[in-house]
């Protein structure tokens, strides 16, 4: 008996070991371990053995089956291990295949720069204010001391709405200067983007239509100083903290003194390129100080308060930031121009 | 303002200041440069040459070897085609590696195999001309007989052996050049044989030549030019009015620098002057910002006329009848004038300036123009009628010829000189034609006037015509600088010998102008500029400027009428103190209102939920055509046609203001269909404008959508609206069929409303207008107003208990009638539940098999849930089954 179980152990481990699949092992169990299998058959042979045998015979038997089963088990964690490789395996994707798109639409390149530079100036604690597009005459021009004969008035540049020249599309973001401190009095402190309109003929670098910037600070004690320290933070953020820029006299009706700002050319460090003309220079934007003249058309004492004003066109701030070549393309919309941003 | 820097140096010396450091400096002190340029950079390593030997091409019939001396140890040759040299004649000699206006380089190289080791040079080569530049330099041909070509060979006019003595027609006849000697500069002196006979004539004929054969009149005792002979230009290809400029300048020697002999050597600076400064639009004040900028010392002249005797107050009477249009006129009379061409100093300064040299007194006004920035007038006296000059407004109906031809109407505000019959100039813009300088005019009266500058602006606006007169009077010019100018003219006329200036000078002051006096405020200055700037460098800077200071007086000159306040003082010293010396702090100011207000909050929220739904932002002109209305088939008595209207469009397209978004929108679609873009998905957050009563106009802001592609259907569109609407947190919403509305497809258009606030429209367009944009595929988009948006959002969300208790879920599908709509249907579930129903989801809508005609099933997902237990499957039962019995009464809709 006991060569018949070590038979049984020898041959079972090695059927055991042999198996490839759980079917197969689950065969081997019934074969080995099942009601009729051959380890059972020995066992039932257990009562014909004497006293003294039937305890030592039924250790065995024992040892056996815990043998058994233990291969068993084993081999089964194999088998698991091997089919889920197999498995796995047969599951691979090919990951260089492009995953399921999810569309998203884009800001128009031209608001992404505005957004970014709207977002400079709260940062620095401005407000943004919206204003008219059809305006008065006298906002657009008079209020802003701008003379009578100012060619900027002209039927010639400006659209006007009405004969008496007294309504019109804004030429400039500048009137809302004057609503400014007509609505809100003194401390201001703003920007206003906005929709501007002048008689050019569309080309690549012209549009009836464009957009500026207006800012405007007015309080006590404002200086050229507070001016030119605000501006040039404001371009340090826009253009990067190593931007070199120079300010330069300039006239504009409605500041005193006044000035034009310009950005050292990032190209060629200003030793002049064809991207500034050969100039070294690239000009970002106007500014001054609030004319006294100005502040008193708004009710607003000159002798007290001071204040300063800037005004900057957007798209060609949009056009140098992504290297737009045509004014053109800001306005037709394609899709294919549009989605690149 | 053109400004040459040689002209520049009479006035202030910087000819050791680079063009660079030039460019740099007065940029920041307010003079911006526009461009610098050298004229000689166009021109080089030409020089004068001298012919010392001319033979004839040994093979063409019409070249010369030339051996010059061009100043170097041996002589050059150099091949030329032209045929008015001679020898000893001054000519340009571009040299081997030199280089011609336009970029045109000249190399050594072989004509006919004859070795050439330059070019000679015409006016035409060098950039210049006759007409303009060098009138002695014209050049008058004769008629080369050996250069005839017939134009009908077979009928020539002249014989092609033509011999001395053969009569041509008439009394002219064939002469052969014996002898040809320069007399003088142009002048040639001929011997002619005319077969055997002799004959000797003096000529300006440059072309002529020992051996050539020309065209003589015996009769007049003249060479015949082609003009004489009647004949055309192909019938004589060599005798051009063109040919190498002959050289007729003092103090020049072979090889010299054409450049320097021209005046090329010289820097052109283009300026931009700000209006507020038209003394800047002259040498003089842009040397006064020069002598500031650089500190250097300016040399000012005073000019001075020594006179003729006689007395310009018995000549010419002078009325101004407004002074307010014209405070001042200023006139000298030249008498015995000769018109002739302006010496070479100052047709070079002209044309380095940007302006044509005329003749010299048309010269002289513009001369003084550049010089002192005070247009001048220059009229034949003998066309002012009765010897009076009247300054007034144009009588109705009055019209003139201008100098450039055009027949004007003058109206009643539009300022002219007269004389006691006519307007003989329209004041500050341009002269009559009546009046005009001419070749025989002897009597000049010089006009140096200040008139009103928003009158000539108006009048130059509408006659059209700017001019550079008129640009500089609508600035406003210094009313003391009349007398300076008139006096420079005179002054040039008697330098030029141009003629004789009569004794007196006519100054008719209408007008009253005091000098602005202001306060010297050092503290107040620093205090606007944010700086510490001495009291004396103030002083220092404003009389480098010439304003005169008297304690702390200030006396602001009277070309700078811009100057009238500290702030304008504050300019100008932070002017030369450097604007970038200035410090760099950060202001005051801060205010409550700062960051986005909730508005825009709105706004941007708007945006990222429409990108999120993969809409691309777009910008479109505000402005559009009224025919867009047509395209969008609005009927025609639709208020939305009730447009603002500009009066002066760029053009039809762009001549009304939107009162809607769609043709904006629908005209971007289109291109991009246009574009063959397969789909587009479009937004904008764009304004609309309406008519108020005060003239001004409401700007709504409309929020639309556009979008067509493969994809694309009305409840795609629609989804996206509502994606918006519940972002918006915007309640109790309502889609409501619209087949009202005519740019819409009458079954596929839906107004949108949030209780009784209606919040806008989407839909699927009309073919119609699909068709009218000439788009052959279904368009779709919403408009919705940014305001009702705004009215009806949402109030902060507050936090729901999450559910603790299970939801049970039941389907059903009701038959019902085709007409009845899923809206109705879900409207009546939603009642007919008793306060169980959580949710209602429509699933399905079938038609077809099994159901009847006219009937349709419809399947919804209904989701019923307690708040405080686990409901039994009898609960919901119950409330299906109210739901169902509603559905019955109501609607007819039963449980399939």
């Amino acid at each position: 008996m006991k060569d018949q179980l070590e038979a049984i152990r020898k041959g079972a481990l090695e059927s055991i070991a042999g198996t490839q699949a759980a079917a197969d092992l689950d065969a081997l169990r019934v074969k080995y371990l099942g009601k009729k299998g051959e380890l059972t058959a020995v066992l039932k042979q257990m009562g014909g053995l004497s006293a003294e045998l039937r305890p030592i015979m039924g250790q065995m038997a024992n040892e056996v089956r815990a043998a058994l089963e233990n291969a068993i088990e084993a081999q089964s964690s194999v088998l698991a291990e091997k089919a889920l490789a197999a498995k796995l395996e047969s599951e691979t994707v090919d990951v260089t295949i492009p995953g399921k798109p999810v569309e998203i639409g884009h800001k128009h390149a031209m608001y992404t720069v505005l957004d970014e530079i709207k977002q400079v100036f709260l940062d620095m604690g401005f407000e943004i204010m919206d204003g008219p597009e059809v305006e008065l005459e006298d906002y657009n021009f008079t209020k802003l001391n701008a003379p009578e004969s100012h060619p900027s008035r002209d039927w010639t540049d400006t659209f006007y709405l009405t004969e008496d020249s007294k309504i019109l599309l804004r030429t400039q973001t500048s009137p809302m200067q004057i609503r400014a401190m007509e609505e809100h009095g003194v401390p201001i402190r703003m920007i206003s983007p906005g929709r501007v309109y002048r008689k050019d003929e569309v080309d690549a670098t012209h549009s009836p239509m464009f957009h500026q910037i207006e800012g405007l600070v007015v309080d006590k004690d404002i200086t050229m100083a507070d001016l030119k320290g605000t501006l040039n933070a404001v371009i340090k953020k826009i253009y990067g903290p190593q931007s070199v820029t120079r300010f330069r006299p300039h006239h504009f009706p409605f500041t005193e003194p006044s000035c034009e700002v310009d950005l050292q050319c990032h190209k060629c460090g200003g030793k002049g390129c064809p991207t500034c003309k050969g100039e070294g220079w690239i000009e970002v934007l106007g500014a001054g100080m609030v004319h006294p003249k100005v502040l008193r058309n708004c009710g607003i004492d000159p002798d007290e308060y001071s204040g300063f004003a800037f005004g900057m066109g957007l798209e060609r701030f949009a056009m140098g930031r992504f290297k737009i070549s045509d004014l053109r393309l800001i306005f037709e919309n394609d899709i294919r121009f549009l989605e690149q941003f | 303002m053109i400004l040459s820097r040689k002209w520049l140096n009479e006035y202030v010396d910087l000819h050791d200041i680079s063009d660079k450091e030039f460019n740099d400096e007065m940029t920041l002190s307010g003079s911006k440069v526009e461009t610098i340029t050298c004229p000689a950079d166009e021109l080089k390593n030409v020089v004068v040459g001298k012919i010392l030997s001319m033979e004839h091409h040994p093979d063409s019939d019409h070249m010369w070897v030339c051996q010059l001396d061009v100043g170097q140890a041996e002589p050059v040759q150099i091949v030329t085609g032209a045929w008015n040299i001679h020898v000893g004649d001054l000519v340009p000699a571009a040299l081997h590696k030199s280089l011609l206006p336009g970029g045109i380089k000249i190399e050594k190289g072989k004509l006919r195999g004859v070795p050439s080791n330059g070019m000679l040079c015409s006016l035409k080569e060098m950039g210049l001309t006759a007409d303009h530049d060098y009138p002695y330099a014209a050049i008058t041909p004769a008629a080369l007989l050996n250069d005839y070509k017939p134009l009908d060979p077979e009928k020539p006019s002249v014989p092609a052996d033509v011999q001395p003595g053969h009569k041509i027609y008439g009394p002219v006849v064939a002469a052969k050049v014996l002898e040809c000697a320069t007399t003088a500069y142009g002048q040639y002196h001929v011997v002619l044989d005319i077969n055997g006979v002799t004959a000797m004539v003096d000529t300006a004929c440059q072309n002529l030549h020992e051996g050539d054969m020309v065209a003589y009149n015996t009769k007049s005792e003249s060479i015949c030019t082609l003009a004489d002979l009647h004949a055309e230009q192909a019938e004589f290809p060599h005798c051009i009015t063109d040919g190498i400029w002959i050289l007729n300048e003092e103090n020049i020697q072979p090889g010299d620098d054409m450049a320097k002999v021209i005046g090329f050597d010289d820097s052109i600076v283009e300026f931009e002057i700000t209006p507020n400064r038209p003394d800047c639009l002259s040498v003089i004040g842009l040397a006064r910002e020069a002598s500031a900028t650089f500190r250097r010392p300016m040399n000012l002249h005073t000019p001075e006329v020594k006179g003729c005797g006689g007395s310009i107050a018995e000549m010419v009477d002078i009325d101004i009848e407004d002074g307010d249009l014209c405070p001042r006129y200023t006139a000298r009379m030249v008498k015995n004038v000769k018109i002739q061409p302006s010496p070479a100093w100052m047709r070079e300064r002209l044309r380095n300036s940007g302006v044509r040299p005329i003749n010299n007194i048309v010269d002289i006004t513009n001369y003084v123009m550049l010089e002192y920035g005070q247009p001048m007038h220059a009229f034949d006296f003998s066309c002012v009628d009765g010897g009076h000059i009247i300054v007034r407004t144009a009588r109705e109906g009055e019209t003139i010829q201008t100098l450039d031809g055009n027949q004007r109407k003058l109206t009643t505000n539009m300022l002219c000189i007269c004389d006691e019959n006519k307007p003989v100039c329209v004041a500050g813009v341009m002269g009559g034609a009546n009046s005009e300088i001419v070749g025989d005019t002897a009597m000049v009266l010089f006009e140096s006037a200040n008139f009103n500058g928003t009158s000539i602006h108006r009048t130059a606006a509408a006659l059209n015509m700017r001019t550079d007169a008129s640009s500089r009077y609508e600035k406003g010019l210094d009313p003391m600088n009349t007398m300076k100018a008139v006096e420079r003219a005179c002054e040039l006329v008697e330098l030029l010998g141009a003629g004789e200036v009569v004794d007196g000078v006519m100054d008719v002051i209408a007008k009253d102008s005091n000098p602005t006096i202001l306060k010297l405020e050092p503290t107040k200055v620093n205090g606007l500029l944010g700086t510490d700037v001495s009291e004396a460098e103030m002083r220092r800077i404003l009389e480098s400027l010439d304003f005169q200071l008297d304690g702390d007086q200030i006396t602001v000159p009277s070309w700078r009428s811009d100057v009238e306040h500290y702030s304008d003082i504050a300019e100008e010293v932070a002017r030369f103190y450097g604007y970038n010396v200035i410090p760099d702090t950060l202001s005051n100011g801060l205010t409550e209102r700062r960051g986005y207000n909730e508005v825009q909050k709105v706004e941007n929220e708007l945006g990222l939920v429409c990108r999120s739904a993969g809409y691309n932002e777009i910008i479109t002109y505000s402005f559009i055509s009224p025919t867009y209305y047509d395209k969008i088939d609005l009927p025609a008595d639709s208020a939305l046609r009730d447009s603002l209207k500009i009066l002066n469009p760029l053009g039809e397209d762009t001549s009304i203001m939107r009162t809607t978004t769609l043709p904006s929108m629908l005209e971007i679609l289109t291109r991009n269909y246009n574009f063959r873009n397969k789909s587009a998905m479009l937004y904008e957050l764009g304004r609309t404008y309406f008519k108020r009563a005060d003239g001004l106009a409401d700007e709504p802001k409309v929020l639309s959508l556009g979008a067509y592609g493969a994809d694309m259907d009305f409840f795609s569109i629609k989804g996206v609206v509502e994606t918006i609407l519940k972002d918006l947190r915007i309640s109790d919403v309502k889609f409501v069929a619209d087949r009202t509305n005519p740019s819409y497809h009458p079954g596929r258009c839906a107004v949108v409303f949030s209780g009784d606030k209606l919040l806008g429209t989407v839909g699927q367009l009309h073919p119609h207008v699909a068709k009218n944009y000439g788009v052959d595929t279904e368009l779709y988009a919403a408009e919705l107003s940014f305001d009702a948006l705004y009215a009806t959002k949402g109030a902060d969300p507050v936090y729901q208990a999450l559910p603790k208790f299970p939801a049970v879920t039941r389907d059903i599908a009701v038959v019902c009638d085709k007409a009845v709509t899923v809206g109705e249907l879900e409207d009546c579930i939603r009642r007919g539940a008793k306060g169980l129903l959580k949710a209602v989801t429509l699933f399905d809508i079938y038609t077809g098999v099994g159901i009847a005609p006219g009937k349709k099933s419809v399947a919804f997902n209904l989701t019923l849930r307690a708040d405080d237990r686990s409901l039994t499957a009898e609960e919901a039962d119950a409330d299906v089954k109210s739901v169902l019995a509603l559905l019955e009464r109501e609607l007819g809709a039963v449980l399939r």
